[in-house]
């Protein structure tokens, strides 16, 4: 007996509902036999990492705020994957979103708080998507992977903000730590309920729907698709591929220099070396797990929130090493993923004998 | 930038004596549960590991209080969930071990004013807030002297983490040391701005050996740097604690972290209620810092310098920056017969004669 992969030609509700929910089990399940050879209950384990995030206000809200900026960032991503266009330098777009909103605060301060948040909003968004335009242009007109230089952009991005937090814009009251001056509260982004949880999440909320709808009504919407399934086909329809390029681009760095700009405003109050942890990164998985469905990005990055804040309580409450925790996160992220595959293709198991299928068709018709 | 550095002073001299906190009341042991919030993982090898060492002192020379700790946590808002989400899980008091977990440290304490915190390195108090750091130039120096007494070409390099008054006092201590026994040697300093990136601290060493330096000190939170004066056949003065297993035939000895001192202590002043704000700041008499066992290479006549200096520090005649203590350029910082205050050592942002390197303004 033989196992063949084969691509399933469709791909019923059942299968698509079947699937994640089958994944995330069998994630659980393995991550709890690898709690149990720690020596935790995994009962308990998963219980700790619900309670600390979802059990109270408190853990829901940090929970929140965790998935604030992974769903912006994942929206971003998720629009130029849309056009198979893959930007993965979401982080040096936050990078310099955030930069770009510093510079208004030092250079443009005024009294007013919506007129400062507004400007913050637009140089950031303006600097993300000048940044990521860059690349998509280079890869539009002269078919430069974008790969390489929205990755190479990133580290371009990372020093740009050293540059400024060591050096000029450094807080002189802070003895050499690499970081701004803390940001008077008019450039702050308002926070809700008395926890950290900022003006980003609206944008959180907005932003999904406000993609959900443009991907799906609108003939810009369509185009992008057509052009991320067949770029020839888009071009002989007559739409314009380089401009699209350009654009997706612009709007995916804006989104992502927004949603650096809401993480400075909202949530850190000052620019910072080692500012952002990675959103931009996570934000690709985050995308990927959601396939690309803005709705689904805001229910992953959600989840993703639970796992980052309930980790850090498997820390506290089982005493258990941050190494472990990082190999079951790792392991439930390997099995969603994983499921993936056997939505796209199935696994047969053939008789050696009836290898060749068409053989066999033949002998049952002379029957 | 003198006058910042001026003010800077005065304010640290006003922190440290000026204020006096009320003590908090007594909490029984089991109650305690001290949580400690790590800027690296335990497995370090160096900063963290030592101080996880240190709570482990703590745990079983106060018997009844059980510890909880959170590692690789980053200096930025995560700190503050970390810290809130220790003190929601019964956590009486709170070590954070890193500089730049100071203001989250603070943003807590506000929230949270019967939870007392301790904050390593930082210079920030509050009611509940109190900071707690070791004196560890005085084992600087003296790792300084027998680097000093090794190199050949006389260029030592020096890995440094971040350009702050807590490095720059290090390395101010550690050619102080060197100067001592070899008046012609230099200390060239690279920064590497992080306190843990082993990639940045062995590259760092690497382009220092390739600099001409046959002495390696650091000031960073692993056993990188001294892994790479190992391979390229280089003398290194480790930090932390003894990292002769990153370099064994290399490592001259090391300035350590004995941080179970201050655990164990301010674990029994929290179960007495005595425990109030304030600043500390051991060194060797106390036995905060020490120096690792020297290498095989060390010669006796060196190792007896080290102990000559090491008596007169304790016995508290002399201190590693009683004048006169001169700058890069020459002009005399310290007179003769004075002794730098806590005060100064604390906000210290100039280099020693002898130091190649500048600090980033």
């Amino acid at each position: 007996m033989k196992l063949t992969i084969e691509p399933r030609l469709s791909s019923s509700w059942r299968l698509a509902v079947f699937i994640p929910v089958f994944s995330l089990a069998a994630a659980l399940f393995s991550g709890g036999v690898f709690l149990y050879f720690m020596g935790v209950s995994p009962f308990q384990a998963y219980r700790a990492i619900l309670t600390a995030s979802l059990g109270d206000a408190y853990g829901l809200s940090e929970t929140v705020v965790k998935a604030i900026p992974l769903t912006m960032t994942g929206i971003a991503v998720m629009l130029s994957f849309t056009m198979l266009i893959w930007n993965i330098g979401a982080e040096g777009q936050i990078f310099v979103g955030a930069i770009a909103a510093t510079a208004v605060v030092r250079f443009f301060y005024t009294d007013s708080r919506p007129v400062m948040l507004i400007m913050m909003f637009l140089a950031a968004g303006a600097a993300g998507g000048i940044w990521a335009a860059i690349a998509g242009f280079m890869r539009a007109k002269w078919s430069v992977n974008e790969i390489i230089t929205t990755l190479m952009l990133n580290y371009i991005a990372m020093n740009l903000l050293n540059y400024f937090v060591f050096g000029p814009w450094r807080d002189p009251s802070s003895l050499g730590f690499p970081m701004t001056p803390p940001f008077p509260d008019t450039a702050r982004l308002p926070v809700f309920w008395g926890t950290r949880i900022h003006g980003g999440l609206i944008l959180a909320i907005i932003l999904p729907l406000l993609f959900w709808f443009v991907l799906k009504f609108t003939r810009w919407g369509y185009e992008i698709r057509v052009m991320g399934e067949n770029p020839r086909a888009a071009g002989f329809a007559g739409m314009n591929y380089l401009r699209n390029v350009v654009l997706v681009m612009f709007i995916s760095g804006a989104i992502a220099g927004i949603a650096g700009m809401c993480e400075l405003s909202g949530l850190q109050g000052r620019l910072q070396h080692g500012f952002s942890g990675g959103y931009g990164f996570t934000a690709i998985i985050v995308a990927w797990l959601a396939r690309l469905h803005p709705f689904a990005i805001v229910l992953v990055s959600f989840l993703m929130g639970i796992l980052l804040v309930g980790g850090e309580t498997l820390q506290i409450v089982m005493r258990l090493p941050l190494s472990s925790i990082m190999v079951l996160q790792g392991m439930i992220l390997f099995f969603v993923l994983g499921g993936e595959f056997f939505r796209k293709y199935r696994i047969r198991s053939v008789k050696d004998d009836d290898a060749v299928p068409l053989q066999a068709a033949p002998s049952g018709e002379e029957k | 930038m003198k006058k910042i550095t001026a003010i800077l002073a005065a304010a640290f001299v006003f922190m440290f004596c000026g204020t006096v906190f009320a003590a908090f009341p007594p909490v029984p042991a089991e109650e305690i549960n001290p949580g400690f919030v790590y800027i690296g993982p335990v497995g370090d090898g160096g900063y963290t590991f030592m101080h996880d060492k240190g709570r482990l002192f703590m745990e079983a020379e106060v018997p009844g209080v059980k510890s909880r700790f959170v590692e690789s946590v980053p200096e930025g808002p995560d700190a503050t969930r970390v810290m809130e989400t220790l003190v929601r899980n019964g956590s009486k008091v709170i070590f954070a071990n890193s500089f730049g977990h100071m203001d989250f440290v603070l943003e807590t304490a506000k929230k949270f004013p019967e939870v007392i915190f301790m904050h390593c390195s930082g210079y920030k108090v509050a009611e509940n807030v109190g900071t707690y750091f070791g004196r560890m130039y005085q084992a600087r120096y003296l790792s300084g002297l027998v680097a000093g007494s090794m190199t050949k070409k006389n260029i030592i390099g020096y890995v440094g983490a971040y350009p702050i008054p807590e490095v720059v006092r290090g390395i101010n201590a550690f050619t102080r040391g060197v100067r001592k026994v070899n008046p012609d040697a230099e200390v060239r300093v690279i920064w590497i701005f992080s306190w843990l990136d082993p990639g940045k601290e062995k590259e760092a060493a690497k382009a220092l050996i390739d600099a001409g330096a046959d002495v390696i000190g650091m000031h960073a939170d692993t056993g990188a740097a001294p892994q790479a004066a190992e391979e390229a056949g280089v003398y290194v003065v480790g930090y932390n604690n003894d990292m002769s297993n990153y370099a064994p035939t290399k490592h001259l000895t090391a300035p350590i972290w004995n941080w179970g001192i201050v655990y164990r202590d301010t674990m029994k002043q929290v179960i007495a209620g005595t425990w109030k704000s304030e600043q500390i700041w051991p060194g060797l008499k106390e036995g905060m810092v020490d120096l690792a066992p020297f290498g095989k290479d060390v010669p006796d006549p060196v190792k007896k310098i080290v102990e000559e200096e090491k008596a007169k520090i304790i016995s508290g005649s002399w201190d590693v920056f009683t004048g006169p203590v001169k700058d890069q350029q020459g002009v005399v910082k310290v007179p003769e017969g004075t002794t730098m205050t806590d005060g100064e050592m604390l906000s210290m942002s100039w280099f020693v004669e002898g130091v190649k390197g500048d600090i980033p303004k």
